[in-house]
């Protein structure tokens, strides 16, 4: 059933921007094209699903711009958007049983957004008051990993405790094309094709880490490592939400089923820049973005509901309400936020009392009690 | 059918709970192991060659036979990928025991040790648990290449949110490595592999188990405090022997505990004998006996009668095995340095640097 991925063997120059050699269900213009192997997968996706989908990532797109304006006033001190990337986070994240269990990077807002992390959670970090916000049991999703790769060895011991616990769950995890050249993802790769872990490894192959572009990770497709390893892979248009979701249910289904890992590469544009921080004037092209503006995962739903007279004004402003409450709720709950106590730094280095720690604690509170109104 | 049910008895019986064997190191490190496994199914041995093999030194010997291969993992040869899985493995709610062949291999793992197993904790705000335990066979005196005999423990010891500890004798290789397994915290437990082959007491059921934090004192002294841990506690025997026959009183304190460090210990001990010398293999600059000399000279300044000494590897890369006996602290430099901290004469009495 899996689409492998075209073999370019002859073909001394790969253009990495190429977005020919993918799976696409709805193109840039909105235009839905069949696929007899693929449509299996989301047959059961009804204009009505895709409305919600559409919803999920107008939302999400909302709260990544409302959190660029509060790092721009102040309020958070950096922001990664994923501006561009919504369909790649909707369309894996919506595919995923409640109890698969996700291992993201820091830019997975989207993916959190859908698993229920409440809104203020998903900005805690960012403002700085802790390094991690929720508790992964509690919504089956990992805290955010910002050392590039990492995660992904975590998803595959996390798979392979699946399979010893004889659970029929899978574990997803997210990383950029950047992550791609790290030894950790390489390595995630090699256990968990060894121990055949149910694990999903979605590369948001966005085109930029930071100021480099994809071509200085990969002179080939970024799918067409995983073959090597012995996981079967898929590349698939990372803009058109209806396709990633049917690429994410064919790896859940294998994963799901002792089928073990499988690799997808989600070909989409991180087009905002990397953080907040980032300048990316600096080094790429307008053209390029303005490239990519006339793919976006959203305005091209809009032109498929359009074909098919569904972007009605109810679902424009029902849409429109949601996401104008979920900023409001979001504005409120990062400006609202209670700031951590002094003394918790200290907090949870480890669970056994550690005497050295406890001391430079008692005496960092005799030196505040030195100040008035100190702690 | 009876003869598969004799079969199975036979490689399931339990690790004995009473009763004392006589036991070189590594053997005692196996039968802890092997006592964790039984005690708690969700401890899972993870490493190269730990399988078939049992281990280049043999310490999980005969372990895949009795648990299986889902339980005594044989991993590809990458360290990251051991250290990482081993996360991952403990977020799903199990207590992984991962092996390091050798300390010098250790590297390529530093980052997840570092950056992930040693943070998350913290980085959840306590939400998350890593109760991993690493066991790196460390040190030197082997006669071995290169990476394959070093000190690597500072590093660690320098990192918050791991606890670092070496044994030095079977029955604490036995206890404390149950007690790592068994802590929810992720703790480092660096073996000391020229020491694997000596041979010891080990009581299955001893009472009365010091906690993995706290130092023993292996001797009482009243004139110099000696700290060690490791492979130099042996050695420091020997120095304490040889210096009562010269009629010095020394009190050696086993460490145990590199991170944290039960200075309470050492505090109490300095008091009384007012001089201390520390020994490690690692070498010397910002290294554990650098810690030990300052913290006890803040807590202790007013009871000491001569500036603490330390003995310790060169600030050198470990150097080929030929030149191994300079680099490492033996027996005739603690002397010496005792005799420094008493003001005796000494290999620098006439030393003018």
């Amino acid at each position: 059933m899996l689409r492998s991925t075209v073999s370019k063997s002859s073909d001394s120059e790969v253009d990495l921007l190429d977005d020919r050699d993918f799976v696409q269900l709805i193109d840039a213009d909105g235009i839905r094209h069949p696929s007899p192997t693929i449509d299996q997968w989301v047959a059961d996706v009804s204009d009505a699903q895709l409305a919600d989908l559409y919803e999920d990532m107008v939302v999400v797109r909302r709260i990544d711009v409302e959190a660029t304006a509060l790092q721009r006033q102040g309020e958070l001190g950096l922001w990664p958007p994923l501006l561009g990337q919504e369909a790649s986070q909707i369309g894996s994240a919506r595919a995923l049983r409640d109890d698969d269990f996700i291992m993201p990077s820091y830019r997975e807002n989207g993916v959190a957004y859908c698993r229920g992390v409440a809104l203020d959670d998903l900005v805690r970090v960012w403002r700085g008051h802790a390094h991690g916000s929720w508790d992964p049991s509690e919504f089956r999703m990992a805290i955010p990993a910002v050392i590039i790769g990492a995660q992904t060895l975590h998803a595959v011991g996390y798979g392979v405790g699946i399979l010893r616990d004889g659970a029929d769950s899978a574990v997803i995890t997210y990383f950029g094309d950047g992550a791609t050249s790290q030894g950790d993802t390489n390595e995630a790769m090699i256990f968990a094709a060894t121990y055949q872990a149910p694990v999903v490894f979605f590369c948001q192959n966005n085109h930029w880490a930071i100021s480099e572009p994809v071509g200085l990770q990969a002179t080939r497709h970024i799918s067409e490592r995983a073959p090597g390893f012995g996981i079967p892979s898929m590349r698939v248009d990372g803009n058109d939400v209806l396709a990633v979701m049917a690429a994410t249910r064919i790896a859940l289904d294998r994963a799901h089923n002792g089928g073990g890992p499988t690799y997808i590469e989600a070909v989409t544009y991180r087009m905002g820049p990397h953080t907040t921080s980032d300048d990316p004037t600096r080094y790429r092209d307008a053209d390029e973005l303005a490239e990519w503006k006339a793919k976006d995962p959203i305005s091209r739903l809009e032109k498929y509901f359009e074909s098919k007279d569904l972007l009605t004004d109810e679902l424009k402003a029902r849409v429109k309400a949601k996401a104008d409450s979920v900023a409001a709720e979001f504005r409120a709950g990062c400006i609202g936020m209670e700031e951590p106590t002094i003394m918790s730094v200290f907090d949870h280095v480890t669970i056994e009392i550690d005497p050295v720690l406890e001391r430079q604690r008692s005496q960092y509170a005799a030196y505040l009690a030195n100040f008035e109104g100190g702690e | 059918m009876a003869t598969a049910t004799a079969a199975t008895a036979d490689t399931t019986a339990p690790a004995p709970t009473t009763g004392t064997a006589t036991l070189t190191l590594a053997k005692s490190i196996t039968a802890g192991l092997r006592r964790a496994m039984q005690d708690d199914e969700k401890v899972i041995l993870l490493g190269e060659d730990i399988g078939k093999l049992g281990g280049v030194f043999r310490v999980t010997d005969g372990l895949q036979a009795e648990f299986g291969t889902d339980r005594v993992m044989d991993t590809p040869l990458a360290e990251s990928g051991i250290i990482g899985m081993a996360v991952g493995l403990a977020m799903r709610g199990y207590r992984p025991v991962a092996e390091i062949q050798f300390d010098g291999f250790i590297y390529p793992g530093f980052d997840q040790i570092v950056a992930q197993v040693a943070k998350l904790h913290y980085r959840s705000r306590g939400a998350v648990r890593m109760p991993i335990t690493i066991r790196v066979p460390f040190g030197g005196g082997i006669g071995s290449v290169e990476h394959h005999s070093e000190s690597p423990e500072a590093y660690f010891a320098h990192t918050a949110g791991l606890r670092v500890v070496s044994c030095s004798n079977p029955q604490d290789a036995y206890g404390m490595l149950q007690q790592a397994i068994a802590s929810d915290d992720p703790v480092m437990f660096f073996e000391p592999k020229r020491r694997y082959w000596s041979k010891g007491e080990v009581d299955f059921g001893a009472a009365d188990v010091l906690p993995l934090g706290r130092a023993r004192v292996v001797s009482t002294g009243s004139d110099v405090t000696l700290v060690a841990y490791g492979p130099l506690v042996a050695t420091a025997k020997d120095a304490v022997s040889a210096a009562a026959d010269d009629g010095v009183s020394i009190e050696l304190i086993d460490l145990r505990s590199i991170s944290p460090i039960d200075f309470e210990a050492i505090e109490a001990s300095v008091r009384k004998t007012g001089r201390l010398v520390v020994t490690h293999e690692a070498a010397q600059s910002v290294g554990i006996g650098a810690e030990v000399a300052a913290s006890i000279t803040e807590r202790c300044f007013n009871w000491l009668e001569a500036a603490p000494e330390r003995v310790t590897g060169f600030d050198t890369p470990y150097p080929p095995a030929a030149l191994e006996e300079h680099f490492l602290p033996d027996l005739d430099r603690l002397l010496d340095a005792v005799d420094r901290v008493l003001g005796r004469p000494n290999s620098l009495s006439d030393w003018e640097g």
